[in-house]
């Protein structure tokens, strides 16, 4: 198990020290300089220069990416040239709120998909099964955007249930915050919802019609006992896999939503940066995204090594 | 320690009690976009601009009619050769800091703006040679030669007055706790989130500021903006799209506060771009020609902007009333194209791919098709575009400018042959001498005919081609009372209550 951990975090750390690289070289590409984005409307040549000199902008690529790793081995993401603030700074303010609205949004999408993939299974070619597609099908389809505000409309017009927009932090008050995270997380969910539900689908109807099942059935084991204990853990590896895919996507910030409800995670931060050129910002969120990736698919790995020996000596 | 508890709960309890109703004491101001560093020498986006309204006094205000209107100075005088602008401050006002505005504070402010490396208020203020402290409340501002828009300019941000001591103590992290002398002193910023600022106790003016906190908060979307002030998430909004305008005027819960902008939108041409149609002035005259400026407001903004041909709206006073608004004139667009043995030019328009520049950038081009054009639309990112102006890799750009209270701000930058935002590398002797005259004389008289000049020079050569003025649009909501709007977008919080 050892010699297993040293091989993945081998790999991991070139994995990070790619990623860096390729970010840094990707965002070369953008058309635009950073120092006339941030001059003001005036255009000072003046202060064209001061930025270009202050920030490396001046020196050559190798020498700019040398100057930021240094940094990041010191533990220095570097300075956001458009808020003036440390970029670890940054992260450290963002990374909770983006974790907390991707492990709600995973709730709901659990929640909503995996009982509704389990009952189109079992309920096969009836009325249920369809509709629970259907259901699936608008999931998929719906924009986030429209969703969002149609919500908002409903809850937060009409009803004046929910807030609007905004974030607040737990520590200040855990209702108002779950209240505040509640729609986000719902747009969120809903659209992994429907994926999952496919998924689960797919791989209850494989396991329901396997040998072992129908004896379990033959030998008169209870239907709920059959579906919850027999059925679904063979069924729900693939849903794992799933979910670990989408989360990791969710870590890396959801722009649209965010915009939507102000929610302000890496998503709102990332596209501020990148439109801009804050590339010290969007470098700084990249890497912490990419390290946090890779330690969920460290931990995952380690889960199946764990669960399944075949895969240690693979 | 049940009892250790409860006394804390109770007190608790009573501390709660006691506080005021956050929501009925804080105005929750929706802001378009976040801001920027929170250093008036630094700052440059029109977000950070909003928040200076509450944290940083100037030396000169403007009013609603664009006049100048003491707030730090009482009064100014002009020497008569207009070299030397004598000011005089207000007696009694303290920075958030507690620390005294005096002379001295403001030459110190005055020269921060002109040597902080990175200061983004140099260029406005380069004529000024030095600040000299005549006597605590007054300071004399020697100008290297006579410089009509330098009160203009004190109506902004190198007008804004910062404590010394806080400046020296924080150097350029200034913007991380920014300490100037206006109603509100500054409380905390979340970036992407909110700034929070609360009312300063010891404000020069402060019978006049009823509202306890505000709470700017930066949502891009317009109409997740509105949508906000309907649910009650916000008091006030800026930046209202206009196609929400009946929205909001349906909604008897809203009030809507509108005025027009200074600044304007224009297609700017690359003149020195060789081989390209738009280096000939027939060209972009036809160009003007083909263009209904009324149908465009219409059709893209439900004619809620103001169609404009120069630099100022037809409403300010500056306009040149001898170049009205022209008409379509699509018959002698073609005449122009087939004079400049030209009569099918391909241009390539850039626009910002926001949710109007590309629409507008439609209209144009069905517009000038009928006169020949072939007008291709390039939709990018701001920084995308502003870099393609920068390096003159461009034919015509649908640009905005938010414009300055002195027409000279909407003018000389633009227009003047080494300026940094002559994108359209225009060059003409007589409009130089034009925009240097204006400059040259605060003389109501002497500064019209200089603008006159211009015109003769400017609309004809067309370097640009001005179509519309914006018109500032604010929604809020029923417990805001007190509002009223300013040409130059910001909101001043004197006068404001909530109910």
């Amino acid at each position: 198990m050892l010699r297993f951990l040293a091989q993945r975090l081998t790999l991991a750390v070139p994995t990070l020290v790619l990623a860096s690289m390729i970010i840094f070289a990707l965002q070369q590409l953008l058309p635009g300089d950073t120092a006339t984005a941030l001059s003001g409307e005036e255009r000072d040549p003046e202060v064209i220069a001061f930025i270009r000199q202050k920030y490396h902008l001046d020196q050559p690529l190798p020498v700019r990416y040398a100057y930021w790793a240094g940094g990041v081995l010191k533990g220095d993401l570097g300075e956001s040239i458009r808020l003036q603030k440390p970029v670890s700074e940054l992260v450290i303010e963002k990374l909770p709120v983006t974790l907390e609205l991707a492990c709600l949004a995973m709730l709901v999408a659990l929640a909503l998909g995996v009982p509704m993939g389990i009952l189109s299974a079992v309920k096969r070619g009836t009325f249920a099964d369809t509709l629970a597609n259907g259901i699936a099908l608008w999931g998929l389809s719906v924009p986030n955007f429209w969703l969002g505000i149609l919500m908002i409309l409903l809850f937060s017009v009409h009803l004046g249930w929910l807030p609007a927009s905004g974030y607040v932090p737990p520590s200040e008050s855990l209702v108002d915050n779950l209240k505040a995270m509640a729609m986000p997380a719902f747009v969120l969910g809903n659209a992994i919802a429907a994926v999952m539900m496919r998924h689960t689908r797919a791989a209850m109807l494989g396991v329901l019609g396997s040998d072992y099942v129908r004896t379990a059935r033959a030998k008169g084991v209870a239907p709920l006992r059959l579906i919850l204990r027999h059925a679904l853990p063979n069924a729900a590896i693939p849903i794992i896999t799933l979910g670990a895919l989408e989360f990791g996507q969710l870590l890396s910030g959801a722009v649209l939503t965010e915009q939507i409800f102000s929610v302000p995670g890496f998503g709102k931060l990332m596209v501020d940066a990148v439109f801009n050129r804050d590339f010290a910002t969007v470098q700084g969120v990249v890497i912490c995204t990419a390290a946090t990736y890779i330690a969920l698919n460290l931990a995952a790995d380690l889960l199946s090594a764990a669960v399944n020996p075949k895969l240690r000596r693979a | 320690m049940l009892r250790h508890t409860a006394a804390c709960f109770a007190a608790g309890l009573a501390l709660a009690s006691a506080a005021p109703p956050a929501s009925a004491q804080t105005l929750r101001f929706g802001l378009m976009e976040d801001s920027d560093a929170l250093d008036p020498t630094l700052a440059r986006t029109f977000a950070s601009r909003m928040i200076f309204a509450a944290l940083c006094d100037k030396l000169v205000d403007i009013g609603p009619d664009l006049k100048p209107v003491p707030q730090l100075a009482t009064h100014w005088e002009l020497s008569s050769d207009e070299k030397a602008l004598t000011m005089h401050l207000r007696p009694g006002v303290t920075f958030h800091d507690g620390e005294p505005l005096d002379a001295a504070a403001a030459k110190y402010s005055i020269e921060r703006h002109l040597k902080m490396p990175g200061s983004q208020r140099r260029g406005e203020i380069a004529p000024i040679d030095t600040v000299e402290v005549v006597d605590p409340l007054t300071f004399t501002i020697k100008l290297k030669q006579p410089f009509a828009p330098l009160l203009a300019q004190f109506t902004d941000r190198a007008g804004m007055m910062v404590s010394p001591k806080a400046a020296e103590r924080l150097g350029d992290k200034f913007s991380t706790s920014p300490v100037c002398a206006g109603p509100y002193r500054f409380v905390e910023r979340v970036p992407q989130d909110r700034i929070v600022v609360e009312r300063f106790p010891a404000y020069w003016n402060k019978d006049q500021i009823q509202i306890q906190r505000i709470e700017f908060r930066p949502i891009p979307d317009s109409t997740v903006r509105l949508t906000n002030l309907r649910a009650g998430q916000l008091d006030l909004l800026e930046r209202l799209a206009p196609t929400d305008v009946p929205q909001v005027s349906r909604d008897a819960k809203l009030k809507l506060g509108t005025t027009y902008e200074l600044g304007f939108q224009e297609i700017l041409f690359n003149t020195g771009r060789e081989g390209s149609p738009v280096a000939d002035a027939r060209v972009r005259a036809a160009f003007d020609l083909a263009i209904d400026r009324n149908a465009l407001n219409q059709v893209v903004f439900n004619g809620e902007f103001l169609p404009g041909n120069q630099w100022v709206s037809p409403k300010h006073p500056n306009y040149v009333k001898e170049y009205p608004l022209p008409k379509r004139d699509v018959a002698k667009a073609k005449a122009l194209l087939a004079e400049a043995g030209q009569p099918k030019p391909q241009i390539t328009l850039t626009v910002y791919a926001n949710s109007e520049a590309p629409q507008v950038g439609q209209v144009i081009q069905a517009m000038t098709k009928e006169a020949g054009f072939d007008v291709r639309i390039q939709a990018t990112d701001f920084t995308t575009a502003l870099d393609a102006a920068d390096k003159g890799n461009y034919e015509a750009y649908l640009y905005s400018w938010s414009g300055r209270p002195d027409p000279d701000g909407n003018t000389f930058s633009f227009l003047s042959c080494k300026a940094p935002l002559n994108y359209a590398r225009y060059c003409s002797t007589e409009a130089e001498a034009a925009l240097q005259a204006e400059r040259g004389s605060v003389d109501a008289g002497t500064r019209q005919a200089a603008w006159k000049r211009l015109a003769d020079r400017v609309l004809t050569d067309r370097p640009g081609i001005y179509l519309l003025h914006r018109k500032l649009l604010w929604a809020y909501g029923p417990k805001l009372t007190g509002f009223v709007p300013y040409p130059d977008g910001l909101v001043r919080f004197t006068g404001l209550k909530l109910n």
